[in-house]
């Protein structure tokens, strides 16, 4: 029995995109109660396919042939009166970021009463009850309390289970979740799968789950449909797609994905240490704590220390909120530190200003996460990379000489130099990022989750082209990240963060396969696709 | 650039506006050709109606005065007005705002706490007052202008940076070791500037609206002929010769809405998000 059939489906995109359809003779089957990954990387058509399901595509974006049968009955085409009916009910949908999804102004136990309200079912005093139900069926702690909080008051974890819960109120048959996981923490994610997975067999509702990540197909998938440009290009029961797959793509995309088992610690040689941080300390404080309110006091980072080598690669990973990206800008100064000595060949560099700093930051520089935002986008290429040597006293036609070169290195043509950001892909701006970490020609790099913005494949080849870097201009780096198979994959020695503090700190063998302390184990456990990984490294 | 006109000229009332503009302009630079001899002078007998003699197509005024002659040196000095008292602001609000976004703290207080002073005074009465302490001319109508028009340049300017600064691109130019000054003006200001150009637009608008309020209260430089001290000489005979003060209003209607028109049109050509869509 299909639950849900879609045929030949066509989702032709407005005049003047890059290419003419989002999605191209789509073809698949949803039985009930079955989990459906939908895999690709962005601008694959993977959630227009699922919009096109919910009748929620983008203005100028028509289906263009092709059915979608629901239960029997054709939907594609049918009114938006018909559709609301539906949505919700029958089929409901979840998506990534919970937080621009929820009403910020209403309270939990309202918003979710209202998908009651919407559909006419039950009375006042019912849905309130049902909005509790839901909240422990989906495992919030403390629900009395949660149904009377505001969106803002739950961790991204809890919204994301508050989203759930609305999406399962009218108990639904297909649920249609859209990278819900993506902005989440490993460990956050873990218990979502885990959610998602026994509501699926107690209810028996059926799942479309979209992603770009592997590890999370292989922990809950059914089936696994991979898109590439608008067209499914691989199908079949997960086992089979991931660990033997047909289609060149699908192996480029699994080979892409950085594993845990590739760490070959490198001999460790003593010798004096290029950045020595001691006992780091930053507070963030919010309120002024007189007259308005309660003064809130973050300990953002407590007592950090660690020793960076020339030509070494330290890791450093947590959840968010655990500092690790605060200790990163105070280290470039970007914050000022309140507490403790950060020693670059023996200078104190923390608590230095004006001239001075800026003399000493040129041999510290970062790569950002976003590279959409680090570009300044109403600059050329030639300024970005061109700006800080003027400003460091180099020349002008040495300094456009020195971006020609930076260029070649980080693999860009040299045509580059007179086009804008908007013109490069998120893969190449990155590497736009990287050339202009680089014309200082600093000692020290701080890559403050540097690849997390970008799809596997291209991941990898940045993973690649930093490490290759590092190597050739003996680089020493300070990677940020709250992936620890991308730590696995490019450092040398890993610090672990929780709240502010080291936790744990060792080189990368040592802390990812045999780690001290619970915390570390526990965000190791949660790295999706773990079986698979080893069912793929048995296969190898 | 091409796209750009693309997406302005999309917006059907933006190009009605520019083409409204482009006729007053003209208008004005064309006024001392058409009409050599001073507004001021009388040419025929008082309150004759528009298109009742040759040469004076839209008649004369209550001392004889050519009103179509009238209405194109006034082109000129609402033009004028509307433009420099903007550039002025601009000058005063730009920098305020661009200074106190960016250093924030104490000196985004202070400077806030400043404009703020001048917003908590109704503009209009402030002009009044500025104007009767200053002599009545040209250049102090455009300065009283000013001095009323710059607070929410500031604050405009100021949200947009404090938004601006705490994104990566700045960081990363803090970073390369720039300046301050070559920060805010190299990458803060040019992505600060689509917001700023429309509410330009808007405020010459504004300007011309003022300008002509206070030259009907009498405000005026009393030596320039201008729109609203046209309607102003006209109030007293507008039962009987009407057009004297309607044609003037019209002037000023269709001035200020094509600004308002093409203020609209430049918000849809620089907004990124409205240009994302039309792409």
């Amino acid at each position: 029995m299909t639950l849900l059939s879609i045929r030949d489906l066509s989702i032709a995109l407005p005049m003047g995109a890059d290419r003419l359809y989002a999605a191209k003779d789509i073809n698949f089957d949803l039985a009930p109660g079955e989990i459906l990954c939908i895999v690709g990387e962005s601008g694959s058509g993977k959630s227009m396919s699922a919009n096109a399901v919910m009748g929620l595509l983008p203005q100028g974006v028509l289906p263009d042939k092709g059915s979608i049968t629901f239960d029997g009955q054709s939907i594609l085409g049918l009114s938006e009166k018909e559709m609301l009916k539906l949505r919700g009910s029958r089929i409901s949908m979840i998506f990534q970021e919970p937080l621009s999804a929820l009403n910020p102004l209403m309270r939990i136990g309202a918003q979710i009463a209202e998908v009651f309200e919407a559909h006419g079912a039950l009375n006042g005093s019912e849905r309130r009850a049902r909005a509790l139900k839901l909240l422990e069926e989906v495992g919030i702690p403390d629900p009395q309390a949660a149904i009377r909080a505001y969106p803002f008051q739950l961790s991204g974890g809890q919204r994301q289970r508050v989203m759930i819960a609305m999406a399962l109120a009218l108990e639904p048959d297909i649920l249609i979740a859209d990278e819900p996981t993506t902005a989440l923490d490993v460990t956050t994610q873990a218990q979502i799968l885990t959610l998602i997975e026994d509501l699926r067999r107690k209810r028996g509702m059926a799942v479309i789950f979209i992603t770009h990540d592997f590890g999370v197909v292989a922990d809950i998938a059914d089936r696994v449909i991979v898109m590439k440009k608008g067209e499914i290009v691989e199908a079949g029961p997960a086992q089979e797609v991931l660990l033997k797959p047909q289609h060149p793509y699908t192996r480029a995309l699994i080979d892409a994905i950085p594993r845990l088992t590739q760490t070959d610690a490198p001999e460790q040689v003593e010798r004096a240490p290029l950045l020595k941080v001691e006992g780091l300390q930053k507070t963030f404080s919010t309120g002024s704590g007189t007259l308005f309110g309660k003064r809130r006091v973050v300990k953002a980072v407590q007592d950090v220390s660690f020793e960076l080598y020339a030509g070494e690669t330290i890791g450093i990973v947590g959840e968010s909120g655990s500092g690790k990206s605060t200790v990163g800008r105070c280290l470039v100064r970007l914050l000022d530190p309140d507490g403790g000595r950060v020693l670059m060949d023996g200078v104190d560099i923390a608590h230095m200003s004006g001239a001075e700093l800026r003399a000493q930051r040129r041999k510290l520089q970062m790569i950002f996460q976003d590279p959409f935002s680090s570009l300044n986008p109403r600059a050329r290429v030639s300024r970005i990379l061109t700006e800080g040597l003027i400003a460091y006293g180099t020349p002008d036609k040495e300094a456009k000489a020195k971006a020609r070169e930076l260029l070649e290195l980080v693999g860009l043509d040299e045509s580059a130099m007179k086009r804008f950001p908007h013109e490069f892909s998120g893969g190449q701006r990155q590497r736009i990022g990287i050339a202009r970490a680089l014309a200082l020609e600093p000692s020290i790099i701080i890559a403050d989750e540097a690849v997390s913005a970008l799809d596997v494949s291209i991941q990898a080849q940045v993973l690649d082209l930093l490490a290759e870097l590092k190597t050739r201009l003996n680089l020493s780096m300070l990677f940020i990240t709250h992936d620890l198979r991308v730590a696995a994959r490019i450092c040398d020695r890993i610090i672990v963060m929780q709240k502010g503090q080291i936790v744990e700190a060792g080189p990368v063998g040592k802390v990812l396969h045999d780690p001290d302390t619970a915390y570390t184990r526990s965000l190791l456990d949660a790295i999706p696709g773990q079986d698979y990984e080893r069912a793929l490294a048995a296969a190898d | 650039m091409m796209s750009f006109w693309k997406r302005f000229s999309y917006n059907r009332g933006a190009v009605i506006g520019l083409v409204i503009l482009t006729f007053v302009i003209a208008a004005a630079i064309l006024a001392p050709i058409l009409f050599p001899q001073s507004p001021w002078k009388m040419v025929q007998r008082p309150f004759l109606p528009p298109f009742t003699q040759d040469g004076l197509l839209l008649g004369t005024d209550a001392l004889g005065r050519n009103v179509l002659a009238g209405l194109a040196h006034g082109a000129y000095v609402s033009l004028l007005v509307g433009l420099v008292s903007t550039i002025v602001a601009l000058a005063i609000g730009v920098p305020v705002g661009a200074a106190a976004g960016y250093f924030a703290g104490r000196i985004d207080d202070a400077l806030m706490r400043f404009t703020e002073f001048f917003q908590t005074i109704p503009s209009f009465a402030l002009a009044i007052v500025l104007l009767a302490i200053f002599q009545p001319s040209l250049t102090f109508v455009i300065i009283a202008i000013s001095i009323v028009s710059w607070p929410p340049v500031a604050r405009l300017v100021r949200g947009e940076v404090l938004s601006l600064r705490t994104r990566e691109f700045v960081e990363a130019a803090s970073l390369s070791g720039l300046g301050n000054l070559q920060i805010i003006t190299r990458h803060i200001l040019p992505n600060a500037l689509p917001p700023i150009i429309v509410l330009a637009s808007l405020m010459v608008a504004q300007a011309i609206l003022l300008e002509s309020s206070l030259s009907f209260l009498g405000l005026g430089d009393p030596n320039i002929m201008s729109w609203g001290y046209m309607i102003g000489a006209a109030r007293t005979v507008i039962r009987t010769a009407w057009w004297l003060s309607f044609l003037p209003g019209m002037a000023i209607l269709l001035t200020v809405l094509a600004l308002n028109l093409i203020g609209e049109g430049l918000n849809d050509a620089l907004n990124p998000r409205l240009t994302r869509k039309s792409e």
